[in-house]
């Protein structure tokens, strides 16, 4: 904006605000002044462009993320992103870890879903090692299971923020209060609420606790009751649907160009869905439905999110019946080159090393306390190679392409994660579109920002 | 990889060293770098006996026909695609390890070769699952791989293809326009490695601050640690410790 | 003996100090300065289970300018880090800062190039709570703690003496590789 004199720059305040000029004239910062101050000044020049920067902490933009909108009035004309801002630098620091270590850094990734993020990296690296079908039936289906009710929390989460951002404050709390039932079951099941660490190249860290069969069951019981009030408060609610039908649309062809998968593709009424098609983990001997929708649209995503719950409680009902006769079966690969010696226990002070195990090496068997320590602290070898297997996360197609050297470490692992891939259709969704819409076509991607940096 | 230890035997016999030539014969090995010793520590002295132990690091070798499945439907395909364009060479091999095929694209041809494979109905790749990049500073002459993993959704089909870019040239040509999801993904390359993808539309650095010296995830780029202080003692971070490959 | 003795019954007396301590820990106002991991957990505190508001806190606050309270829930990057100090900078006096999470407090396990190794290195922190993430319970007990900070803080002259001698210990600490003893 280029314009003479005026007034309210010289009683700016704020150090982050104020005038400057650039090749394309007077730029004004403004960060929370009296807008009619400003404006006063501009009169002659005031149609020209508005630049909104939202972020990147913002409430409504999903964590994270930066969005610079650039309006004419109440409507879109750009829509960018910024990212970058939770750039942790994860795929550098597991260059510097054992392989087992690595789970450790990428279940931090995309914190809504960390077993998959375990399980696509763990599935790559037992891939280069050549034991994909040497990995217990047992350690399959608790990965299954931990998979899919995982997939619960975070469409719960995807639901309630959603819902918080446009305001339906309701649906964040009751949200909330059942991501609440899903977290108390992995905390029985792994001992930690989230970045759980828990799978682990050749299976998984721990068997089921006692008593987890029965609290799975109550849970499932409990959601099935649950669920429908999601459907009574925003299915039909005029306001809930005002608010998102035909906002943030994007077709199959959209959808293909720009890589977009999961509830954003499934929403085109294409029922691609990476368990069906290539499954993994031994999904295919599951029974259960792709959930489509065919309106390409924030409602239509928001329905497929919802029916995915619901096939995700048939998932979790058949892995738990199938636990229940494996009791006792192992969860580790035979292996022990490659499986931890990790028996943990509940111990005085919280989780520790079980303390049968610690005799065993340290009073037993000079072999085991040796092959303890090289395994734990130089760790395993993997084949040099590459290899990419993704699994259908939450969000959509999410893959570690695993690159090994032959070493105890990875070579580079990275990740292609479908927040990432996803927020690029930010601006095709919501350009010509109203500034309030911006904010249902992104909550309808539902980008997590640790995905989209690592 | 470069100056570390001991992969336990199967690297090796990798035959002699390629002198900076692309591999295009079946069989043919190229080696990336070489590890000392038996346990691969840094820094410090080796007392395992085994100091003298060198052995090669050596990525899988380009495979012969027939790649088994559809890898022949794929590759026949291909071939003759690219053979009516004058691409002939094109593809430089084909690796087939692990159940996964990788093509070895020339980069020249990178483009032409990605659309053949996303429009011919044979191939039909129609999603791309975006651009991971490889530093292999031992691999001369092509030290960094830009890896595109391709989807068909067509005929539920997965492929690899992989194109290098020497260090002291490293241009890809970009693919936004075959696969427009790829903008993003080519300037996550270009951030952390520094790959430049000619013809992208918006090349700039994405994940790390504008004004960021060098790419961070390049192997000759340190992690960037800090020293941590304990009571009574300090550590170092993870890349300057004592630790084994 | 003095003055409580003349006053009717139903007054108590307290100090200016003691009573601007027991407003300000009792009206906290969170900014959400949610960034990763921590700041889920931050939202479940804030949510049915765990419930904020039983300690007058579930107002958070979207702009700084009206939030007292700075909870750095999650990594801070390289690219962050100007952003928070802006928002810091933004919040009105009194504030605080509570450094939620490991990363937060030092960077924890992403000792690297992207992130700053604890968020002190750019604003001043008052209370740090570990844990990768912590429980809500520990957020919650980090705030009680912090509300017991507050309200013991001192007004005018005697803060002035406090900071200076604050200040005086800190100068005279022992750096952390030079002390002697167990790892605790």
């Amino acid at each position: 904006m280029s314009t003479t004199d005026h007034p309210a720059a010289h009683d700016v305040q704020d150090v982050y605000a104020g005038t400057s000029e650039t090749g394309e004239g007077r730029v004004f910062t403004v960060t929370g002044q009296d807008w009619d101050s400003i404006a006063a000044g501009l009169d002659h020049e005031m149609d020209d462009r508005v630049v909104v920067n939202m972020g990147p902490q913002h409430p409504s933009t999903h964590g994270v993320l930066r969005l610079i909108l650039e309006l004419e009035g109440e409507t879109v004309t750009e829509a960018r992103c910024g990212i970058g801002y939770l750039h942790t630098g994860i795929e550098k620091n597991m260059e510097f870890r054992t392989w087992t270590q690595g789970v450790t850094f990428c279940t931090r990734m995309d914190y809504l879903s960390p077993f998959f993020n375990e399980t696509t990296y763990v599935l790559g690296v037992e891939r280069l090692l050549g034991i994909e079908d040497d990995v217990p039936e047992k350690a399959q289906t608790m990965r299954v299971l931990l998979m899919e009710l995982n997939r619960i929390s975070s469409h719960l989460v995807a639901i309630a923020t959603g819902g918080m951002e446009i305001g339906a404050l309701t649906v964040m709390t009751i949200g909330f209060r059942e991501r609440e039932l899903v977290l108390d079951l992995f905390e029985l099941i792994t001992g930690l609420r989230m970045n759980h660490a828990f799978v682990r190249p050749g299976g998984v860290a721990q068997d089921l606790p006692p008593g987890a069969i029965d609290e799975i069951r109550g849970f499932v019981a409990l959601m099935r009751e649950r669920l429908p009030e999601y459907a009574a408060l925003c299915n039909a609610n005029p306001i809930f649907k005002g608010r998102l039908e035909g906002v943030g649309h994007l077709d199959l062809e959209g959808c293909l160009a720009l890589g977009l998968t999961g509830p954003v593709l499934r929403s085109t009424g294409y029922p691609w869905d990476l368990r069906k098609t290539q499954p993994y983990c031994g999904y295919e001997t599951y029974d259960f439905d792709v959930q489509t929708w065919d309106t390409c649209d924030s409602y239509g995503r928001f329905r497929v999110r919802l029916a995915e719950m619901w096939e995700s409680l048939r998932i979790v009902e058949q892995a738990t019946d199938r636990l229940a006769r494996m009791e006792g079966d192992p969860v580790m690969v035979a292996d022990r080159k490659i499986a931890w010696p990790s028996q943990l226990a509940i111990g005085s002070d919280g989780m520790g090393n079980s303390l049968d195990h610690i005799r065993h090496i340290m009073g037993e068997s000079m072999e085991a306390l040796i092959h303890h320590f090289k395994l734990v602290t130089e760790g395993f070898r993997v084949p040099a190679g590459q290899a990419y297997v993704p699994v259908e996360s939450p969000r959509g197609e999410l893959g570690a392409h695993v690159v090994s050297d032959g070493g105890t470490k990875p070579y580079r692992v990275h990740f292609r994660d479908p927040s990432f891939t996803n927020l690029q259709a930010t601006s095709v969704m919501s350009e010509g579109g109203m500034v309030a819409d911006v904010i249902v076509a992104i909550a309808s991607i539902d980008p997590v920002m640790g995905g989209v940096d690592r | 990889m470069s100056g570390e230890t001991s992969p336990g035997g199967q690297a090796g016999e990798a035959g002699q060293v390629p002198s900076g030539t692309l591999p295009a014969q079946p069989g043919e090995q190229r080696v990336v770098a070489e590890r000392h010793g038996l346990f691969g520590a840094r820094g410090t002295g080796d007392t395992s006996g085994f100091g003298g132990l060198v052995t090669t690091v050596a990525l899988p070798r380009p495979s012969a026909r027939p790649y088994g499945g559809w890898f022949d439907e794929v590759a026949d395909v291909l071939e003759r695609r690219t053979g009516e364009q004058g691409l002939e060479h094109a593809v430089l091999g084909v690796v087939v390890d692990r159940g996964e095929i990788t093509f070895h694209v020339r980069r020249e041809d990178l483009v032409a070769v990605l659309r053949l494979l996303r429009d011919d109905p044979a191939l039909r790749f129609e999603l791309s699952s975006g651009v991971s990049a490889v530093h292999l500073p031992g691999d001369a002459g092509r030290e960094l791989h830009a890896v595109y993993h391709l989807l068909s959704m067509t005929h539920n089909r997965r492929i690899r293809v992989e194109t290098t870019a020497p260090d002291a040239d490293p241009h890809v040509p970009s693919t936004v326009s075959v696969y427009p999801t790829h903008d993003w993904h080519e300037r996550e390359a270009y951030d952390m490695f520094g790959l430049v993808f000619d013809g992208h539309p918006a090349l700039t650095r994405i994940l790390m601050p504008d004004d960021w010296p060098g790419h961070p995830q390049r192997k000759d780029y340190p992690l960037g640690g800090i020293p941590v202080e304990y009571k009574g003692g300090t550590v170092p971070p993870p890349d300057q410790r004592r630790s084994y490959s | 003996m003095g003055l409580e003795e003349k006053l009717p019954s139903g007054v108590l007396l307290t100090t200016v100090e003691g009573l601007a301590g027991y407003m300000r820990k009792a009206s906290f106002w969170p900014a959400t300065f949610g960034l990763a991991c921590c700041a889920i957990e931050m939202m479940t505190t804030g949510g049915p289970k765990y419930d904020l508001a039983r300690f007058g806190m579930e107002v958070f606050r979207a702009s700084p300018r009206q939030a007292d309270l700075m909870i750095v829930a999650g990594r801070v990057s390289q690219k962050m880090a100007p952003v928070l100090r802006q928002i810091y900078d933004q919040m009105a006096d009194p504030k605080w800062v509570l450094a939620m999470g490991v990363c937060a407090s030092s960077g924890g396990m992403f000792n690297n190039y992207a992130i700053v190794q604890g968020v002190d290195h750019v604003v001043p922190v008052d209370m740090y709570l570990p844990g990768c993430p912590p429980r809500p319970e520990m957020l919650i007990d980090a705030i009680l703690k912090l509300h017991d900070q507050v309200q013991h803080t001192k007004l005018g002259a005697h803060r002035r003496a406090e900071i200076v001698a604050e200040e005086t210990a800190a100068l005279n600490a022992l750096p952390t590789s030079e002390m002697k003893g167990l790892l605790r």
